[in-house]
């Protein structure tokens, strides 16, 4: 336990909380447009995302473009809770996730024998046919939409968001996150060294459908609003350049890739087509110029702050 | 239920849908071939040669073929741009690097053209003769014959093309070994870009083919198509152009025959689920020979 209480976490835990209370207070004397909350909660559902399609793609490397689908059934899951069942929202949240790795084991069980563009394009599908479904199914609304109260606040989403930061970090560095990193390697070597690749391929697809369907739950609870329009492929596409932005492998650049994403989109938002093509180009000049992502694998690290204690802007979310 | 008129009538419609797939997909398994690459941004080359045909019969007036030279033309050069631009600098980058690049070409496509021709719907001109025949009560329009001879005749051009001339000769040689095919003096950088320049041609002759048969185009209408003939390419044995045809026109009769039996709603969702059952049972394609990793 005495590894718990080291300085690094403590200060890691003084700069969430900071986080937090600030913008908390900013909403409470409502000093922040509400434009910003919007995207303050936006950027926390985007870490989400991009934290789980990491750990698909980066930690173990199987490169999955599907993970809008996995978003859209814990939303549905998720809004069908509160909506028609009126469950609490923490119910209707785990359901969303539940269902969503549910859905998780099923797709990756046949899929993940698949390899690289394959796999890639069988997620893809996969999440195109989700959307299909909700399209079709008249009990959810189909494809004039859904409507779902809006009951998730900051408070909800800052501390779902770091919860299922923590939980994917711990996972990442357990032993089951050394062999997905395994696999990720080599997975010949890997299958060599003992290591039940299919077994922790799927685990890391499950956790991360998990996750994405936890956030799904988040978006559908406060938007209002939900459309299987929303969760496209373009959707799978905005997570993708979130995680490679940030560096295929890195948890802390995941997350700030989100961040980086969430307030360029919002920034540009009145002009929603350059965004795409900033994007884009983006997406090009990264690959050709830094393929590795700003971060790389490596990590966002506090160890500089032995010298100066100045910098409390945590790597964990702002 | 259908009638077996209809039935017939809706295979006539799967041969003419099939057929565009079938071109797009020669592209997709060409470039696949050769370097190993799913180009996501074929379908939007689809896009812009449409547009280029769009153009040239509107505001050039001039008629249906010169029009279609025209697209192929022009969108060959910006298939060699692309590769150029962004392929190339990555010629020995991860393969999820390149793919990550695909998209990213695609996504700039298909927001460039929204920029460029702006978003909204734009009507092809009617280029074509109304004509309908009519044999035994099954009709067909004058879109259908004309659909069909041009994909048929381009695909008879890319087949001479690949197994007689020095380009196809070269093409064949850098997909079975790139380096043995650079060491037996073969300029590799060129012929991979022929392969991009054939491989767009045959995507804006689709493109004309499809705004003529449908009458409308869109800066996002590439996206459906391009991943249809994927899939096409992917149910044939991805790499293998005879199996691009077959997959292309298997597909759109699967396509046309789900939406004619009142699953219209359904009908891409189908097409991904075929995928999937492909690439699970047999990954390697109708066609596909096993190949075994080597460690």
């Amino acid at each position: 336990m005495k590894h718990w209480f080291q300085l690094k976490n403590i200060i890691i835990l003084i700069g969430v909380v900071l986080i937090y209370g600030i913008v908390q207070l900013l909403n409470l004397t409502e000093i922040m447009p509400p434009f910003f909350q919007l995207n303050f909660i936006m950027a926390c559902i985007s870490i989400i995302l991009a934290v789980s399609l990491n750990l698909i793609n980066g930690v173990t490397g199987q490169f999955s473009i599907g993970h809008a689908g996995f978003m859209s059934i814990g939303a549905y899951t998720s809004a069908i809770v509160t909506v028609k069942f009126s469950g609490p929202l923490y119910m209707a949240l785990i359901a969303g996730a539940l269902a969503a790795a549910v859905a998780g084991v099923l797709i990756g069980l046949p899929t993940l024998r698949l390899k690289g563009d394959y796999l890639a394009i069988a997620t893809l599908g996969l999440g195109e046919i989700v959307r299909v479904i909700f399209m079709n199914m008249d009990y959810t609304g189909g494809a004039s939409g859904f409507s779902v109260p809006s009951t998730i606040n900051w408070t909800w989403a800052f501390w779902l968001m770091v919860m299922s930061v923590l939980a994917i970090r711990n996972f990442t560095a357990s032993t089951h996150g050394r062999a997905c990193i395994s696999i990720r390697e080599n997975e010949i070597a890997a299958e060599a060294m003992g290591i039940n690749t299919t077994k922790y391929k799927v685990i890391a697809f499950t956790i991360g459908a998990m996750f994405a369907g936890l956030a799904g739950g988040i978006y559908a609870n406060y938007m209002y609003l939900i459309h299987p329009l929303t969760f496209n492929f373009l959707k799978s596409f905005d997570i993708l350049v979130m995680v490679v932005l940030g560096g295929l492998g890195s948890l802390t650049g995941s997350i700030l890739g989100a961040i980086f994403m969430t307030f360029i989109s919002a920034a540009l938002s009145s002009l929603s087509e350059w965004r795409l093509v900033i994007t884009a180009v983006l997406m090009v000049a990264l690959m050709i110029f830094r393929p590795t992502g700003l971060m790389g694998t490596k990590e966002f690290s506090l160890n500089f702050l032995r010298k100066k204690g100045e910098k409390n802007a945590s790597s964990k979310s702002k | 239920m259908v009638s077996f008129q209809q039935f017939i009538q809706l295979l006539v419609q799967g041969v003419s849908l099939g057929s565009i797939y079938a071109l797009m997909a020669l592209g997709y398994t060409m470039v696949y071939g050769i370097i190993q690459l799913i180009n996501f941004a074929h379908g939007d080359v689809l896009m812009i040669g449409a547009y280029i045909g769009w153009f040239t019969i509107t505001k050039l007036h001039w008629s249906f073929l010169p029009a279609l030279l025209i697209a192929m033309l022009g969108s060959a050069i910006l298939g060699v741009l692309i590769e150029r631009i962004a392929y190339k600098p990555l010629r020995n980058a991860s393969r999820i690097a390149v793919l990550i690049t695909a998209i990213g070409v695609s996504l700039f496509l298909e927001y460039g053209g929204m920029l460029l021709f702006g978003p909204q719907v734009r009507t092809y001109p009617p280029v074509l003769p109304e004509t309908i025949y009519n044999i035994a009560g099954i009709s067909f329009k004058y879109g259908d014959v004309v659909m069909l001879v041009t994909s048929v005749s381009l695909m008879v051009l890319l087949q001479v093309v690949v197994r007689y001339t020095k380009v196809g000769k070269a093409m064949r040689a850098v997909s079975l070994d790139k380096d043995a095919a650079l060491l037996m003096g073969i300029d590799v950088n060129n012929t991979i870009s022929a392969t991009f320049a054939i491989g767009s041609a045959l995507a804006a002759a689709a493109g004309v083919l499809f705004g003529v048969y449908f009458n409308q185009i869109d800066p996002l209408m590439g996206v459906m198509p391009g991943l249809k003939a994927f899939i096409a390419a992917v149910l044939g044995g991805i790499g293998l152009i005879p199996g691009a045809m077959a997959g292309g026109l298997i597909l759109g009769l699967i396509e046309t025959l789900v939406s004619g039996l009142g699953g219209s709603m359904w009908r891409d969702a189908a097409s991904f689920f075929i995928l999937i059952l492909v690439l699970i049972i047999k990954p390697n394609g109708l066609f596909g020979k096993n190949v075994r990793e080597k460690v």
